[in-house]
Formats: structure tokens, C-alpha cells, sequence
């Protein structure tokens, strides 16, 4: 491959200190036909596995145990090329751009445009502070600012590419739309409650600095290297989340009773979207570890709804970030914040459960 | 002397950075004082709105995620 030489911002020189000598583009270009070809025979490969072990697939063990054999590699293929796929896109964003386009925006317009910009934008949650300080302080209004804050980890972009690889794009874009939908309106009637005064008193007293960094030139092997690095850092960090996610699927897949869970989360049991909420907003996983779950409750007759507001509760409300959360909110505000979020979550699952036949 | 600031609240990542500037100045021989800033009202005083973020003769020369080595070895010898 050409590459370009003579950039000004790139000296050679620091080029030759680069650590691993790899160009991305070669690399890529390796990797995506060996994904396709393994991702191709994952049903031979299970089979193959399985083959090595006593069970007889036509027994709840074993029916269990091919699961697990088909579905490990299956979601780690998958969550590898999503999260790759998406590394490239978020290298478009940055949450100071992401800021600079929310600053002085009017509510309404201002929470559709964050929540969207909350799918996209990479952050961690160790940021979460400094980029709720950044964007209230540069004017960003709090109502706007919680919509960017619930879309974040509630329309994951590793779980939408999962539920889409999974589960088909019906059932993705369902979440997505339902996701957006509860990011707008609960920050927006966050925004219209008013409740600036409820955040902790220093925060409001900070003027945020001017310029910020200068706009880097990125090139497209530099897009390629942030997907790249965000499959070691992602992919790193939540495999084990899958895995565990995958064993209870496949317990489930292998041994629940169909009648049982049914009746439990079946469409008739009204009382089962609260009871999913609650068991869901406690319990924290990552977005990627739930999929699986999901997956195999859908296969055994529980009804979409239910499942979906089980899943927005796990990952749109986490014990961990309202600890970090406390910093900068009063418990006012966030025992606010939980209860409206919890309100959207629990009104998805049964106008669900309502209008899908 | 550079004076460098990295910018974060102590995470994993704001270590690693910190880490990186003094075996970048070291390597090159430049000599830097590297300081962390874990107080969130300065940090946004620098506009930085993700960590960990680097501050060189205060200046904001990167913001989230990890820099590029290359990059780093820029800052501290430019």
C-alpha cells in the first residue's frame, strides 16, 4: 500500500517509533475474510466440538452443551466485527465536538440531538463526570445533558449490533427507536421539572475553559487502528460477561421449562414487566452479557416486551455509575432521575406486550 | 523543562498516560515535570470533557482514550 509521505504533522521520524510495525490496512484486509470463513462454520465447528464429547444432543445436557459450543464463538465473532465496525465510526465523534454541537441548544430538538449523539459518542464511564461538568458548564441545558447521559448506556451500540446480528433488525431497531424514545422524554421532563437547583452546589460555579484541543487530522489507517484497539479494549474487557452470559443461556436454552416460562413471562402475566424491571435495575451486566440471556428467554416463549424492559433496566441503570453520579448529583436528583428512566422503561415493556399480537 | 499535566480522576488509562509521557521523556532524554490533576472543576477548566487528558505547557494537546506513542513523543520534544 502507498502510504502518504511528507505529512507535516507526522514526521517520519515518528513514525519509525511507532511500537508494532503492522500496517492496519494489510491487517484488515487478513482479518475480515478469515471472520467470514469462521463465521460461516460455526454449525460444523460446534458439531465437530461436541463430537468430542459422550453427550447425545437429543438429551437437556447435551442440548445445552451445543448451545454453548455453537453460540460462544458465534457472539464473540460477532461482537468482535461490531465492535470494530463501531471503533471506525466513533472515530468521527468526540465528546467535545458532541459538546460544542449541544452547547445553547433548546430543549426538545436539544434531547433528540443528544440522545442520537449518545449512541455514537465515545466515553467511558470513568469520564462520566468530567463530560456532565463539561457539557452543563459550557451551557449544555441539564434536561439535554440527562438525555445524552440515559441514550449512553441504554442504546449501547455493542448491544444494538448484537440484537441485530442475533435477533434480526426487527428486534433492533424496535430498541433503538424505543431507547431514543425514552432518552428524549425523560430528559426533556427532567429539563421541564426544573432541577438545576438539585445539583451538588460547586458544580454549577465552574466556567469551562475555552478552545479545547485542536481538531486532529485522522487518517484512515488511524480509523482502522481505533477499531482495532477497541476490539482489545472491549472485547477484552467484557468476554468473560459473554461467556457467563452464554452458560446461563444455554441453562436456559437446555432446561427451562417452555409452559413454566411462559406463564411467568408470557404476555398474560401483567405483573411480569414490573417484576422484570425490578428484578433488572438492581442487577448490573454488561449490555454484551445480556444478549445471550435475552436470546434464549425470546426462544422460550417470553414475550418481547418483558424481555426488552429486563434488558433496558440492566443496562440503562447501574448501581456503579449513580455512585459516580453522586459527585455531582444530590441523592434528590437522582432518586429523580431513576424514577423517571424506571417510568419510560416500565411503559415500553407494556405498550409492547400491548401492540405486538 | 516541560511542564506536562495529565487530566482524570485517577482511572486505569490516566495512569497508563502518565506512564507513557515519562518513558517518552525519558527515551528522548527531555526533561519534564509531570503532574496529575484529579480535581474535576480544573479539569473542566481546561475544557476537557473526556480523560484522561494531557496538558503540555498548558496547552490541551489530547483529550480521551489513549494517545499515540508517536504522538506523545511530539508533544514532550516540540
Amino acid at each position: 500500500m502507498a502510504r502518504a509521505i511528507g505529512k507535516e504533522d507526522l514526521p517520519m521520524t515518528a513514525r519509525s517509533l511507532r511500537p508494532m510495525g503492522f500496517d492496519p490496512v494489510l491487517l484488515w484486509l487478513l482479518a475480515a475474510p478469515a471472520w467470514v470463513l469462521l463465521y460461516t462454520s460455526l454449525v460444523p465447528l460446534a458439531d465437530l466440538a461436541f463430537g468430542l464429547t459422550p453427550l447425545a444432543r437429543d438429551t437437556r445436557l447435551g442440548e445445552a452443551v451445543w448451545f454453548f459450543a455453537y453460540d460462544t464463538p458465534k457472539v464473540l465473532l460477532l461482537l468482535t466485527g461490531v465492535v470494530f465496525a463501531m471503533g471506525i465510526i466513533r472515530s468521527f465523534f468526540s465528546p467535545e465536538r458532541t459538546r460544542a454541537l449541544l452547547a445553547g441548544r433548546r430543549e426538545g430538538i436539544g434531547n433528540a440531538m443528544a440522545a442520537s449523539l449518545g449512541i455514537v459518542t465515545p466515553f467511558c464511564s470513568c469520564s462520566a463526570i468530567p463530560l456532565f461538568i463539561g457539557f452543563v458548564s459550557a451551557g449544555v441545558p441539564l434536561g439535554v445533558t440527562f438525555s445524552f447521559l440515559i441514550a449512553a448506556p441504554l442504546v449501547n451500540e455493542v448491544a444494538l449490533g448484537l440484537l441485530f446480528a442475533t435477533l434480526g433488525w426487527r428486534i433492533a431497531l424496535t430498541y433503538l427507536t424505543f431507547g431514543l424514545a425514552i432518552a428524549i422524554s425523560a430528559g426533556w421532563v427532567i429539563g421541564k421539572l426544573r432541577l438545576e437547583g438539585w445539583l451538588e452546589p460547586w458544580v454549577l460555579t465552574i466556567q469551562a475553559g475555552g478552545a479545547g484541543i485542536p481538531a486532529a487530522s485522522v487518517t484512515w489507517p488511524d480509523r482502522i487502528r481505533a477499531g482495532t484497539e477497541a476490539v482489545r479494549e472491549i472485547v477484552g474487557r467484557v468476554w468473560y460477561w459473554i461467556i457467563a452470559g452464554i452458560a446461563v443461556g444455554a441453562l436456559i436454552h437446555g432446561y427451562a421449562p417452555e409452559e413454566l416460562l411462559a406463564s411467568i413471562m408470557g404476555k398474560e402475566a401483567w405483573w411480569s414487566v414490573p417484576a422484570a424491571v425490578l428484578i433488572g435495575v438492581p442487577m448490573y451486566s454488561n449490555a454484551a452479557g445480556i444478549i445471550p440471556v435475552v436470546e434464549a428467554l425470546l426462544g422460550k416463549g417470553a414475550a418481547l416486551g418483558t424481555v426488552l424492559a429486563f434488558m433496558m433496566s440492566v443496562t440503562a441503570l447501574s448501581l456503579p455509575e449513580m455512585v459516580i453520579l453522586r459527585k455531582v448529583l444530590s441523592m434528590k436528583l437522582i432518586v429523580a432521575f431513576v424514577t423517571v428512566v424506571t417510568i419510560g422503561i416500565l411503559a415500553v415493556g407494556f405498550l409492547f406486550n400491548l401492540l405486538i399480537a | 523543562m516541560k511542564s506536562v499535566k495529565v487530566l482524570g480522576p485517577g482511572c486505569k488509562r490516566c495512569e497508563t498516560v502518565s506512564r507513557m509521557v515519562s518513558e517518552a521523556a525519558a527515551r528522548l532524554g527531555v526533561e519534564v515535570s509531570v503532574e496529575k490533576v484529579s480535581d474535576y472543576a480544573e479539569i473542566a477548566g481546561f475544557g476537557v470533557v473526556s480523560t484522561p487528558g494531557l496538558v503540555v505547557d498548558g496547552k490541551v494537546v489530547h483529550a480521551g482514550g489513549l494517545p499515540k506513542p508517536e504522538d506523545v513523543a511530539r508533544w514532550i520534544s516540540g
